[in-house]
């Protein structure tokens, strides 16, 4: 499934992450995963929300540099070889992942990833044809 | 004293040396340089009006954007046959201000170092170790003129290699040093480090300049290295290195008024100030002939000492200078103006043109910081670490091409910068000079 992610440029200093994450809180949009790319002087916040404009609209209200994206959603089976088996696929169908991360689930038997990846569309019809 | 029938003349004897080199030099200017006819038109002065030194407030002021307009050689006073040398420095949007030499000017020049290396104890049996620079930057070159004028065992060092530097010290008996007072102070902390013992070290005197320094930092110095260091003074537009020296008294240096004429003015209104008070320091070349500026704004802020001075030189002193009168810093021995990272900045689409410099000193060598505001560009096409860091990196690279050091670039959010009423606190300088 195709779904925003929004990303945040931050800079590197205590507390920063709080403040970031309360402005979301104060627009009362839940956070159902999120991610952090760091360097020595800045992170890259990824999140992905519930209403995602108005948490984007709070963001840039206070200043901060925000950006949306596409990026695929997909459960796979909460066993061993469940993310390989996907990863795998979409490799040999040249699709590459910049970046992933793990989602909150709801449910025992199935985890939940969020993938960056190049042609988003086109690599989501292929996890859709396949059963994801 | 390298010329004493100079150095020491009588100042009415000066006085008649400057006028007549100065009115040699008005007419070089008139007849040769259109920016100078111009100017001289519009004030309504010719050079024959000019019946005495002090009638140098009559002159319109030079300004270094006069350089830059006149990028490269419109400046010059001869034709390009006569000029044996060029030098150049660092300035604004990446031009460099270009300044011409002529056989008799590389002379005269090499005179001034001389009588600079022969204050601080300089004689031909000493070797005489320059670590400032060679290349465009007159620092290594003009230093290395003077010292084989003086007859004294010259070793063109150059910059960087510190261990290397330090061999040279030992195995070839360097006895005056001639670099930048940060390089002076971070040999001396390395020979510490090494645990090389002084007695193995021949240094007897320093000769420092390029850039500011403290009498703390003198003192550091003079314990670490084991030696006496004295400051000299220079611009490329003036000369280089020797415009003005400090001699064994260590109080103000002895500007070459044979050479250089220099003035006090208020940089606000032009006035030109008494003896004694502190405003900007203005010179006006008499003797040059490839590029005689005439009341060049060095931007530097000093005082004119005219007491007589324990050495017998009758040259008049300037104080160190404390300051400038417009916002260039000195980093590593390197003029930097912030309006020269804007300009950088300008070119960027993924930052914005709101940025702070911070200057720091780690070791004795000047560090420099700037923190750049990045703007909703940066994400546009790529969320990836990797994309923002290149574009940090390209930053970098065009920065340190402009500027010729090496900056940190720390991108910072949007509206993370202070922004100020008035003039824009760019600069934050934590060295501490004073």
């Amino acid at each position: 499934m195709i779904i925003k992610q929004i990303s945040v440029f931050i800079e590197n200093r205590s507390g920063r992450l709080a403040e970031v994450t309360s402005i979301i809180a104060e627009a009362g949009c839940s956070i159902r995963a999120l991610s952090i790319a760091d360097t020595t002087n800045f992170g890259i916040l990824r999140l992905i929300v519930e209403e995602t404009e108005k948490a984007e609209d709070a963001l840039r209200k206070h200043g901060l540099a925000v950006s949306s994206t596409n990026v695929v959603s997909v459960r796979i089976e909460d066993k061993p070889g469940g993310l390989a088996k996907v990863l795998r696929l979409l490799s040999d169908n040249e699709f590459t992942v910049e970046y992933m991360y793990a989602f909150i689930s709801k449910s025992d038997n199935e985890a939940q990833v969020v993938m960056h990846i190049d042609n988003a569309l086109k690599a989501d019809e292929l996890l859709t044809k396949s059963g994801y | 004293m390298y010329n004493p029938e100079i150095e020491a003349a009588s100042r009415e004897e000066l006085r008649k040396i400057q006028y007549k080199a100065l009115i040699k030099s008005l007419h070089r200017v008139y007849d040769n340089v259109p920016l100078y006819k111009q100017r001289f038109d519009e004030w309504g002065v010719k050079p024959d009006d000019i019946k005495s030194v002090d009638d140098l407030s009559k002159l319109p002021f030079t300004y270094k954007q006069d350089l830059r307009d006149c990028y490269p050689y419109a400046l010059f006073a001869v034709p390009m046959e006569e000029v044996v040398r060029i030098h150049a420095s660092s300035g604004t949007t990446g031009k460099q201000t270009v300044v011409g030499y002529t056989k008799n000017d590389l002379d005269m020049w090499s005179v001034c170092v001389a009588r600079a290396l022969s204050a601080a104890g300089a004689t031909k049996r000493d070797f005489v170790h320059v670590s400032y620079g060679y290349g465009l930057f007159t620092g290594g070159l003009g230093i290395h003129d003077g010292a084989q004028l003086l007859g004294a065992i010259t070793i063109p060092a150059s910059v960087g290699n510190t261990d290397r530097q330090l061999q040279i010290f030992q195995d070839f008996g360097s006895s005056i040093l001639c670099c930048t007072p940060s390089y002076a102070l971070y040999l001396g902390e390395t020979i510490a480090e090494k645990k090389i013992p002084l007695e193995n070290l021949k240094l007897k005197a320093g000769i420092f300049g390029a850039e500011p320094w403290t009498e703390n930092m003198r003192r550091e110095i003079e314990t670490r290295l084991g030696i006496k260091a004295y400051d000299i003074y220079g611009l490329s537009e003036i000369v280089g290195p020797g415009v003005s020296y400090e001699c064994e008294c260590q109080a103000g240096m002895h500007i070459n008024e044979d050479n250089f004429i220099p003035e006090i003015i208020d940089p606000e209104t032009g006035k030109v100030l008494p003896y004694g008070e502190r405003g900007e320091l203005v010179f006006t070349c008499v003797t040059k002939e490839a590029l005689p500026l005439i009341r060049y704004r060095t931007r530097d802020i000093s005082r004119l000492i005219p007491d007589k001075c324990a050495c017998g030189r009758t040259f008049l002193r300037m104080e160190k200078p404390c300051g400038r009168s417009d916002d260039m810093l000195i980093i590593r021995g390197v003029n930097v103006f912030p309006s020269q990272i804007e300009s950088v900045l300008l070119t960027i689409k993924e930052v914005l043109p709101h940025y702070m410099l911070i200057v720091d000193r780690a070791n004795n060598l000047d560090t420099l910081e700037v923190k750049v505001e990045i703007n909703e560009e940066i994400l546009t096409s790529s969320d990836a670490v990797r994309h923002i860091e290149d574009i940090s990196l390209k930053i970098k690279h065009k920065i340190d091409s402009t500027l010729g050091i090496s900056a940190k670039i720390t991108l910072v959010e949007p509206n993370s910068i202070p922004r100020s009423q008035g003039k824009a606190q760019r600069v934050i300088d934590n060295r501490k000079l004073n």
